[in-house]
């Protein structure tokens, strides 16, 4: 589903690449813990999959697509395949929650009866069923996170990608919401996650590659999160 | 199926870009009004300068599809002769005699009351006898009344040459003025909409963050936005040329009725006023369209 193949991506007036030569597979249905301590890449790397940014050399490929071939119609596809989950959550703060999540579907040019039925879907998924009507700041970091997750996962995508999701949570949310990702993750979507919280990726002993200043040090199938705390 | 489904999502977008400009018009209501005024009142001067040139070219036109040679005859004039000199020169189109008693009531019809001439019959009728000609192309004309100079009998042959020159050199003067005046108030009203719908663009540049990692196309984004404009510049120049309308229609009646503006004849015909109202209308929501897309550039860059 995924190959990156010799990626290397340099930042202007940077000496060190943010990723030096990553090469790497990812299939269909994965999941897939990103580690690594601040600055490893890790970042680069999702925003590289969404193709917000290109690599400086090497090639990615989605579905065997290479993303630097990509013209814009064939860019809008991609990206609406890829759910996105922030640390900050981004969530509108002047719209409720159902209008956040019916957003994504807004902006594909959806139709009502269909957005209003796929939003009540997937709150109901996401456990915030009855708080359609709330606003963000009404919220708790956890609600606000599931609505982010909610808000990925409406255009039903075949990728999701989250930066740090956990990062403004605490251990109890964190861990709500790695079950919540597992389950989507059994439900046939692809995941790539990336996180510091080294409790949950030991305890759920998943797939984890491990980047250090921008190289792969570790790809483990099920592996655990690997640096002391 | 597939362009029924396309048709479907075109409507959703459009509903989805009118709410979204609709509520944005709603909170920068104040900005937005007064950029309308301002684009109203650039307009307005635009407009007025465009009408002023429209009745210029038109007295330019009338003056130069009338321009006939009067040839002004001594009293002792042979006139029988005179007529067919002037006949046998090359150019020449048509002849009329013009008597000094119909030069008078001429001359009384043109000032709108037979009564100011009353008393100048007879004897104290200050007018010569005249031929008036006309010739078969305009270029013809100096020639002509040179050569009409020159014969026996002809005390003068006028045809407005001072009249025609000054109102081609000021013709150039306001068309230069007008082009350098309306440059300046358009550049002056983009610029204002360009910061209002920068501001508006501000407010909801994390919306716009969010809607490029959604997936939405630039057009999506744009859209709103542009519409925000388009309808800054149509209330713009909608009150505009209401204004103009109102202001020009009083000029034009009053005019019409002068005594003393009895050589200008205000155009008035919907077929020559119609283009300068559409132009407006046009440049109107040009301005607001343009001014829209230039304050999003950057920040379709996700």
């Amino acid at each position: 589903m995924i190959s990156l193949q010799h990626v290397t991506k340099n930042y202007p007036g940077s000496a060190l690449p943010a990723l030096d030569k990553i090469s790497l597979e990812i299939e269909k249905g994965e999941f897939v813990f990103l580690v690594g301590p601040s600055g490893a890449g890790k970042s680069t790397l999702i925003k590289l999959l969404f193709r917000e940014q290109l690599p400086t050399k090497g090639e990615i490929y989605f579905y065997g697509r290479n993303l630097a071939r990509l013209n814009k119609k064939a860019l809008l596809n991609h990206r609406r395949q890829i759910g996105m989950v922030f640390q900050d959550f981004r969530l509108l703060k002047q719209k409720t929650v159902f209008e956040n999540v019916a957003f994504a579907l807004e902006v594909l040019g959806k139709a009502p009866k269909e957005i209003e039925y796929k939003v009540s879907e997937v709150l109901d998924k996401v456990g915030l069923a009855g708080k359609e009507k709330s606003f963000p700041a009404e919220l708790s970091g956890g609600e606000q996170q599931r609505v982010g997750v909610a808000r990925a996962l409406v255009k039903d995508p075949l990728l999701l990608l989250a930066d740090e999701p956990t990062g403004n949570l605490d251990r109890n949310t964190s861990r709500q919401l790695m079950e919540l990702f597992e389950t989507i993750n059994c439900e046939g979507t692809t995941m790539i996650i990336a996180t510091h919280a080294w409790d949950l990726v030991d305890q759920m002993q998943k797939r984890v590659i491990s980047l250090e200043k921008g190289r792969l040090v570790r790809d483990e199938k099920r592996g655990t999160y690997g640096y002391e705390f | 199926m597939k362009s029924e489904g396309l048709t479907a999502m075109n409507f959703n977008f459009l509903r989805y870009c009118l709410r979204q400009s609709r509520d944005s018009l709603k909170r920068n209501f104040w900005l937005a009004l007064v950029t309308s005024c301002i684009i109203a009142v650039s307009l307005m001067i635009f407009g007025g300068f465009l009408l002023l040139a429209v009745n210029i070219s038109q007295l330019m036109q009338d003056v130069q599809s009338n321009v006939e040679i009067c040839v002004f005859l001594y009293d002792d004039a042979d006139k029988d002769w005179l007529a067919e000199e002037l006949q046998r020169l090359e150019g020449v189109e048509t002849i009329r005699f013009v008597s000094k008693e119909e030069g008078l009531e001429d001359f009384g019809r043109t000032l709108g009351d037979a009564a100011l001439v009353t008393g100048l019959q007879g004897e104290n009728n200050p007018l010569p006898d005249a031929f008036r000609v006309t010739a078969s192309a305009a270029e013809l004309v100096p020639q002509l009344a040179q050569a009409m100079r020159r014969l026996e009998g002809v005390e003068m042959a006028e045809y407005g040459e001072e009249l025609v020159g000054e109102l081609l050199k000021l013709t150039g003067w306001i068309n230069r003025l007008l082009v350098g005046v309306g440059l300046l108030l358009a550049l002056g009203a983009v610029f204002l909409i360009v910061t209002t719908i920068r501001l508006s663009v501000m407010a909801r540049r994390e919306e716009i963050g969010i809607m490029k990692y959604l997936g939405a196309s630039d057009w999506f984004v744009r859209f709103p936005f542009l519409v925000e404009g388009i309808a800054m510049g149509w209330l713009g120049t909608i009150v505009a040329t209401a204004a103009l309308v109102a202001v020009y229609g009083k000029v034009a009646a009053t005019l019409q009725q002068d005594a003393f503006a009895f050589f200008l004849r205000p155009v008035t015909s919907p077929e020559q006023l119609l283009p300068v109202f559409t132009g407006l209308l046009l440049l109107g929501t040009c301005m607001g369209g343009f001014g829209s897309l230039i304050s999003l550039r950057k920040f379709l860059r996700v």
